[in-house]
Formats: C-alpha cells, sequence, structure tokens
C-alpha cells in the first residue's frame, strides 16, 4: 500500500520536489496537495513580466491540472490548512482532513509590513503573489501615482513593473544605495541612474513615516518631510518566513522552521523545506538553494541518504533593460584586492573582489554576460593568478599561452560603440586608419574618438593598432610607452606593495625604459607624495618645469611670477611692493588673472630668487599659478560689504586658502565662494565652489571653464561654515587619494560617481574626518613657501648659468 | 684635438637635471643622467626655440618643456614622429669637475 505524503504548499519549491520525487519513484506515494491560493505552481520568478504586461498568468504556469492529474496528485486548492495534529499525524484544512505518513511544509515566506500609520488603508498592497499582482494591475496604474517602500529585488521589479504599465512611480529606499545586500555602491548608483531614465524617481536614505489618506491611500510622508502622492503603495521591504503552522504545532522554530541537512524538522514525520525554513541559521530567499533542497528532500522521502549544502547564490535583476549581476561578497575588508572595470560612457562597471588569489565576489552592472563565467570560477574557487591580468575581460582573453588583447578588438563587429562620448564605432574607427590617421591625435582630429573624457583611450589604441597590424606592444594600455600598468593599477600596486620611491616602482613594477619619460615621472612623483607624504621627498627633477621653477615658463623661456593674494584680497602695501619689483626687474607686462592675483610676466629665470625674496619680505608668497595643486580660492566681497551677501564669502575663502596653500592634487585645483545665488565668484564653473544662501552653504564640485565647460554638480548643503570646510578637504583629500593624475575633479568625478563621493565625505562622517586627518598630515609637511627655500644665500646662485664662457672669450 | 675647459663641479648639475653654460654661440645645456654621465647640446629646440636645459631628462633622452619634443642626447636627434636636431658637443667628466669642448669659447663654431 503507498505512503500517504501531505504537503503544504504549491510554490515552486514543493512543486520541483514533487518532479524529483516522482520521477525517481512514481508510486511511493499518494500526494495530497493543500495550497491558500486557488491554483497549482507557477513561476513566481515570472511575477514582474506578468506585471509589466510582457506576460500572463497562463505563461507562467510551470504545473497545470494535467500534470497533477497525471500524478495523481489530490489538489486542494484554495483550502489553506488551519492546523496539524501531529499525535494522530492529520492535517485539517478550513473544509477537512488529511492523514499523512509524511508531511512535508512548504509554506513560504510572507511579506514584511512595516508597522507604520495608515498600513491598513486601501490600496496599501504587497508584492508577493498572483493576487498582489493583479491587485496592482487592476488597480488601473497608469496615469496614476504609485510609492514603492523598498528598494531590493522585489521592489525595483515591481517599480519598473508599474512604471511599464504607465504609473508615476516613486521607490523610496531606507538604505544609502539600491539593492545593497547585492550591489556596491557603484553598482547601485548606475542602476539608480537607469531606472530614473525609464522615469522612476529614486529615493534613497528615506524612512517612511506614514501613509497618509482618508480612506484610501493618498500619500507617502517620510521622517525627512517630504510627501509622495501615491494613489498606490506597495510595500516590498522584506519577507519573513511564514511559520504559524509549524509554530502551532511545537516544532523547533526560530526565524524559519528549523531543518536538518536532510529537511526533516523537529518531527521526524515532518519536513520542510523554501522559504519558510531555517538551515544551519541560515534562510533563503533566492530560487536556487530551494531547488537544491528540493532534491535532497525528495530523496530523504525515498529514505536515501542525501545532504543539503548551501552554495553562494548569484542573483540578477529581472527589470528589461537593467543588467546587473552580483555573486558572492563584495564588502571591503581587509586581505581583499579589487579588480575594477568601468566605462562611464556606457554604464558599464564590473568589479571582482579577490582574496588569496580567488574571486570571493562579483558585481557587474551594464554588461553582465561573463557573469556565470565568475561565478563558476567564485564556486570552484579557482586560482586565478595565472590571468589576474585579463580575468576583469572575461573568458573571450583566456586561454591559449599568451593573453591576446587583440583578440577581443578583433571580435568586436564594426557598430560596436568604441567612444560613448563622441558616439564613434569601431567601423569609423578603422575607417580612419585606412584613410590615413596612424596616431592618436590624427584619430582624435578626424573622428573625436577618445577625445573628450578620454576613458576609451586604450581600446581607440588597440583597434588602431590592429588595424594597422602592430603589435600589441605598440599600442599599450598602460600609463605610457614605459609600462603596461595603468594609472590606477600602478597606484594600487605602490600601496599594496610599499613601494616608496621612483626607482623602486620602476624596479619592481617592470618599466621598460631607463629613467621613465616625461609622462610617467611627474604621475609617479605625484602619486608617491599623495600615498607617503611624511616619508616620500618630492623629486624635482620629475617635476614638469613650472612646477620645478615654481614659476610659469612662457614661450620665450622667461618666466611668469604670481604671488598669492588670499582669497583675492590685497593691501596697499603689497601692492607697492608688487609695483616695486616690476620696476626693479624691468617686468614687461603686469596683468590681472582670472582667479584674482596679479601676474608678473616676462621674468628672467636669473631673477626669480632675488624677485621671491622682495615679494618675501613685503610678506607675500608663492601663488603656485604654475601647479597641479591650490591654485586660487576666488571670492567675492560677500555680506562685509554687499547689500545681497549672505555669509562672509571673503572670510571662508581666506580660511580654506590658508589651510589648502600648497597641496599637490592630481591636476590643478580651483576654488570660488560666492556670497548669494548672484554668483559673482563664478563658483559654479571651479573644481570646487561654494555657493552661500542665507540658510548657509551649498557645495559643489566639478566644474570646469577651459576647453571643457561644465557646472559643479552638488555635493552637500550645511547651514555651519566649519562644516563646509571639513566637507571640502575630505572631498580634496579624497581626490588625492584615488584621482589619475591629470584628471580634474571633473574627470575623476565621472569615473566614480558624485554618489560615491557623497557617501564617502558626506554621508559617512568617521571617513570625513580620517580623510580630514589624512590631509591635514600631509599639509604639514607641504603647507610652506617654496619660494622661501629656493631663494636662500645657498640656492640662488643656483638660478643662474653654471658657467659664462662669453666673458672669457672676451677676455 | 679637442682641448677641454673646466665649467663647474659635477654636483653643480643635479642628477636628472641640467645647467645652462652661456657661450657667444648661443646657450648650451649641460645635462647629468642618473648614473652621472654628462652631455652639451644646443639649448634651443628647433621646433619653437624652448629649453631643452629646462626639460625633463630620462635615461639619457631629454623632454622640451614646451611641445614635448623628445631629444637623444646622444646624437641630438628628434625621436619620434618630430624631425629635427639640435647641436652636440664634446664633454667628460675627470675627477668630479666638468670639462667642455674649448671651441665653445671661440667666436665662431670651428
Amino acid at each position: 500500500m503507498k505512503k500517504k505524503l501531505v504537503v503544504i504548499g504549491a510554490g515552486m519549491a514543493s512543486g520541483r520536489m514533487l518532479e524529483q520525487l516522482f520521477d525517481a519513484a512514481p508510486d511511493a506515494y499518494e500526494v495530497t496537495l493543500f495550497n491558500g491560493e486557488p491554483r497549482g505552481n507557477y513561476n513566481r520568478l515570472m511575477l514582474s513580466p506578468v506585471l509589466s504586461g510582457e506576460k500572463t498568468y497562463e505563461d507562467i504556469v510551470t504545473h497545470d491540472d494535467d500534470w497533477y492529474r497525471a500524478n495523481g496528485v489530490d489538489c486542494r486548492f484554495g483550502e489553506p490548512v488551519v492546523k496539524i495534529d501531529r499525535k494522530n499525524r492529520i492535517v485539517y484544512s478550513n473544509k477537512g482532513g488529511a492523514p499523512y505518513d509524511a508531511l512535508v511544509i512548504a509554506t513560504g515566506s510572507a511579506p514584511f509590513i512595516i508597522p507604520v500609520v495608515g498600513k491598513e488603508l486601501p490600496g496599501v498592497v504587497t508584492y508577493r503573489d498572483l493576487e498582489d499582482t493583479h491587485a496592482m494591475i487592476d488597480a488601473g496604474v497608469a496615469g496614476k501615482d504609485a510609492v514603492v517602500i523598498g528598494g531590493g529585488l522585489l521592489g525595483l521589479e515591481a517599480a519598473a513593473g508599474m512604471a511599464a504599465r504607465g504609473a508615476k512611480v516613486t521607490v523610496i529606499h531606507i538604505m544609502g544605495h539600491l539593492m545593497e545586500r547585492q550591489l556596491d555602491p557603484a553598482a547601485g548608483y548606475l542602476l539608480k541612474k537607469d531606472l530614473e531614465k525609464r522615469g522612476i524617481t529614486v529615493h534613497c536614505k528615506g524612512a517612511t513615516k506614514a501613509i497618509m489618506g482618508h480612506d484610501r491611500a493618498e500619500a507617502v510622508l517620510l521622517e525627512d518631510g517630504t510627501v509622495y502622492p501615491a494613489d498606490l503603495v506597495c510595500m516590498a521591504v522584506g519577507i519573513r518566513p511564514e511559520t504559524r503552522l509549524a509554530n502551532d504545532a511545537h516544532l523547533e522554530v526560530e526565524r524559519g522552521i528549523v531543518v536538518d541537512d536532510a529537511m526533516r524538522t523537529s518531527d521526524p514525520h515532518i519536513f520542510a523545506l523554501g522559504e519558510c525554513v531555517e538551515h544551519r541559521k541560515q534562510l533563503f530567499g533566492l530560487v536556487a538553494p530551494l531547488y537544491d533542497q528540493a532534491k535532497v528532500l525528495a530523496k530523504t522521502l525515498l529514505d536515501q541518504a542525501a545532504e543539503f549544502v548551501p552554495v553562494q547564490t548569484a542573483t540578477k535583476l529581472k527589470v528589461t533593460g537593467c543588467d546587473l549581476f552580483s555573486a558572492g561578497d563584495f564588502a571591503e575588508g581587509e586581505g581583499r584586492e579589487d579588480i575594477v572595470f568601468r566605462d562611464p560612457g556606457r554604464g558599464i562597471y564590473k568589479r571582482l573582489v579577490l582574496q588569496d588569489n580567488r574571486i570571493i565576489g562579483v558585481v557587474m552592472y551594464g554588461e553582465t554576460g561573463d557573469g556565470n563565467w565568475f561565478y563558476g570560477l567564485m564556486k570552484d574557487g579557482t586560482d586565478i593568478s595565472e590571468m589576474r591580468e585579463t580575468l576583469i575581460f572575461g573568458p573571450a582573453f583566456q586561454g591559449g599561452s599568451k593573453l591576446d588583447p587583440m583578440a577581443a578588438v578583433a571580435a568586436l563587429p564594426p557598430e560596436a560603440e568604441i567612444c560613448g562620448c563622441n558616439g564613434v564605432s569601431k567601423g569609423v574607427i578603422m575607417d580612419a586608419v585606412a584613410g590615413g590617421a596612424c596616431t592618436l591625435d590624427q584619430m582624435r582630429a578626424c573622428t573625436k574618438a577618445s577625445a573628450s573624457c578620454g576613458t576609451c583611450t586604450g581600446l581607440v589604441q588597440q583597434i588602431m593598432a590592429f588595424a594597422l597590424g602592430g603589435e600589441v606592444n605598440e599600442a599599450p594600455a598602460g600609463m605610457c610607452k614605459c609600462s603596461d600598468h595603468t594609472h590606477e593599477d600602478v597606484r594600487r600596486l605602490i600601496k599594496v606593495m610599499g613601494l616608496k620611491s621612483i626607482p623602486a616602482v620602476m624596479q619592481e613594477l617592470g618599466w621598460k625604459t631607463v629613467g621613465g619619460c616625461h609622462s610617467c615621472r611627474p604621475a609617479l612623483n605625484y602619486y608617491l607624495l599623495a600615498e607617503y607624504p611624511l616619508e616620500y621627498k618630492d623629486d624635482r627633477q620629475s617635476r614638469f618645469v613650472n612646477e620645478r621653477n615654481h614659476a610659469n615658463i612662457q614661450k620665450d623661456g622667461t618666466y611668469s611670477v604670481v604671488p598669492r593674494m588670499w582669497g583675492g584680497v590685497t593691501t596697499p602695501a603689497e601692492l607697492r611692493a608688487i609695483a616695486d619689483a616690476a620696476d626693479k626687474y624691468n617686468v614687461p607686462m603686469v596683468k590681472v588673472t582670472g582667479g584674482q592675483r596679479i601676474d608678473l610676466l616676462g621674468v628672467r629665470k636669473e631673477d626669480l630668487p632675488h624677485m621671491w625674496a622682495d615679494l618675501n619680505a613685503a610678506g607675500m608668497v608663492s601663488g603656485a599659478a604654475y601647479s597641479k595643486g591650490l591654485r586660487t580660492v576666488k571670492t567675492c566681497v560677500g555680506k562685509e560689504f554687499c547689500r545681497v551677501g549672505t555669509q562672509d564669502s571673503t572670510g571662508l575663502g581666506i580660511k580654506l586658502e590658508k589651510l589648502m596653500w600648497g597641496s599637490w592634487t592630481p591636476h590643478k585645483l580651483k576654488l570660488g565662494v560666492s556670497g548669494c545665488p548672484r554668483n559673482c565668484a563664478e563658483a559654479t564653473c571651479k573644481d570646487i565652489g561654494v555657493v552661500c544662501v542665507d540658510s548657509g552653504y551649498n557645495i559643489s564640485i566639478g566644474g570646469a571653464a577651459g576647453m571643457e565647460v561644465k557646472e559643479t554638480e552638488h555635493l552637500a548643503s550645511t547651514p555651519s561654515e566649519e562644516e563646509t570646510i571639513q566637507i571640502i578637504l575630505a572631498v580634496t583629500q579624497l581626490y588625492r587619494e584615488n584621482g589619475k593624475y591629470l584628471d580634474r575633479i571633473w574627470k575623476w568625478m565621472a569615473k566614480v560617481g558624485l554618489d560615491w563621493i557623497k557617501a564617502q565625505v558626506v554621508d559617512d562622517l568617521e571617513n570625513r574626518r580620517a580623510l580630514v586627518e589624512r590631509f591635514e598630515i600631509s599639509q604639514s609637511v607641504y603647507r610652506t613657501d617654496p619660494w622661501a627655500e629656493l631663494s636662500t644665500p645657498a640656492e640662488t646662485p643656483k638660478w643662474g648659468p653654471l658657467a659664462d664662457l662669453t666673458l672669457e672669450a672676451a677676455e | 684635438m679637442t682641448t677641454f675647459v673646466d665649467i663647474g663641479a659635477l654636483s653643480d648639475v643635479p642628477q636628472q637635471g641640467a645647467r645652462v653654460v652661456k657661450t657667444v654661440q648661443g646657450c648650451i645645456a649641460v645635462f647629468r643622467t642618473a648614473d652621472d654621465r654628462v652631455f652639451a647640446l644646443e639649448d634651443r629646440c628647433p621646433h619653437k626655440g624652448g629649453p631643452l636645459s629646462e626639460g625633463i631628462v630620462h635615461g639619457t633622452s631629454v623632454t622640451c618643456p614646451l611641445h614635448n619634443w623628445v631629444f637623444d642626447m646622444n646624437s641630438g636627434e628628434a625621436q619620434g614622429a618630430d624631425e629635427g636636431a639640435v647641436r652636440t658637443y664634446p664633454i667628460r667628466v675627470e675627477n668630479g669637475r666638468i670639462l667642455i669642448s674649448a671651441e665653445l669659447m671661440a667666436r665662431r663654431a670651428a
């Protein structure tokens, strides 16, 4: 006689378990299947296409009536189980009982409802099953306002689905970035951008305070006071295992129903699987481990030995057009390293987290084709040290004796977009090469490929090398012809390997030239002094002439001298000293600069230390108008004089300049502080700008007014001048530590994302303090006047010629 | 045979740097490499007249500070795609002193 198996819950886990059971032993059990929902098993992963209208319920049914009938399953759909009588081994539904020899509990999970006022109003729904989905569809969301609370997998799928049906959707997420359990901030940022492109508003760090409305939901109120209108509110903040039946039956329940490795509960006749169980303190929400459980339980029911071992699982978001992949652990930590690939132009981000030469985490956004390959390497614990250099490019680059980046370039179709900024395809680049463009400059001149943000430069060079039939070495993707390492790699290796001098870097990283070149040496010098401010001694000989001579060389070999005027403020005494110096050294031109300074042009090199000594004597120091470092802080007069000024912008500018002068940065750094939104100091096209308002200070970054003209983007607002200063110092240090040499802030920002910068210096107070501290450590060395150091009696002669043979010849 | 004249101590020129010697034929850049070799080149880039003595010295090459032309200090030839050359002059180090060709003291090149 067949044994009786009763299953509570017709979900994906129990469905798979039944399939396995019937496959292995069709006649072992007589099965009774209870389900609260009035239907059998369907693919819950496909609810979002149903919501968005891309699929119907019929499309996603996995087990239809015929299947149940063929396998002799007694279906009790629409009959919620109310009680388990363990003593007599009978399960009772609202309609009647069913005896069992073995019982499987597969009750799944229930959505978590946050306990806020208004949660019970009509119009507030959850997103868990077909009923919820239909409720949202039936609400006729087109043109209406919908708010989704929760920016995790489910919430975003609900949001995208409703948006596809024409709703105006806002997602409220309590954390700093979307899907924080699966994504890091950078990928979260790209996802947010993509969703916003679809018209979905995303509000991160938003805590829901109440759902407002009289007889149905009308709006959602956040703790910060923001109100979003809402005809429909979908709660998707999380799930909890549905354990009520197990609890009532006094089975062992922690967060979920506790099962052993064979999926058995504390009662030997009762088993459980799916989202309702807890196995070794772990809960399960993704489908892959549930299918593993199904396999194990089917064997257990057939008295075969089987053991459930949870493995790392990967996540993909099922929102059309948002391509993301996440697996494993991607928190930063001791001994962990990252390999990161970013293509901001195309919205691509890939990050591998390594530990002991093994992948332990993968986050990908925008292009996820290689996700499963990485996932495989991670699951298998493969040692990747051999392929590390090209690992991030995926399997296409691996294999063979020599790693060949050309193969991938060759494989790209002609229409593949290479330069996202200027919309240049591979075909256009190939044509330009055929037409005679054989240097990068020529390529930029005739196609604009890589002429804007420059992130695609390496790729453009590779395609050119491919088209020209050249060797890979002729088109290095490295920082210059001396090294195949990228700037980012060199910087990371300087840190990881503890390299503390330029020769050490060149030796350890295999420089291909003897003494580097004019391109890599200044970069290395900067990276070293930024990494080791106290230990590393600035190498003047690795600096471009202007920084070496602390003056700007002009086309005739003379120099221009610019004394610092703090915040653009000067005095009659300083002006007299400048005028005297101009007279004394026959300065052919005196000019006012754009940064509110005075420029003395046409000074002979041998006169520099003498002029500096004179200016020093009048209390002035170098204006650093030549440096990849702090240049000027431009200010307006502010409320001290101006009738519309709101804050002391001049005072703040002077404070900032006094704190920051002498600091070296990846590229020049110009600041502006305006005392009111009329913005007379033009702060919004500076690298860092402050615009004062009545309530405080708006800080923005990433402006430019050179070859590129860019408006700054808002970083933070604060009522406090002190906090303004701290944020500016912190963002400067972050830029110093992370920016690629010769990237202005706007370029750097395009690579790392403003949200990431915000998270580092605005939101994370501890990190902000640490950044400011490190800035201060560096400034303890560099807040000095080079003019004073280089115009001593010992140094002065070095500015003149070594010898003058014209005199001897005359003798 | 070239005769030489003392123009200063090797230590007066920084490693990977240069100093200028004034002559009636124009300024000469005296370079010192990282491994203490010295070179004497005409201090005037054939491109736009930039002072090579202010360029970054790498290996036995120097990059003009104005537009990044690179010269091999052995030959005075411009490298890469750029075409041109600067004159080079006999120079050597003896007992820590730098000696340069005495022809530079003449009013006109020999």
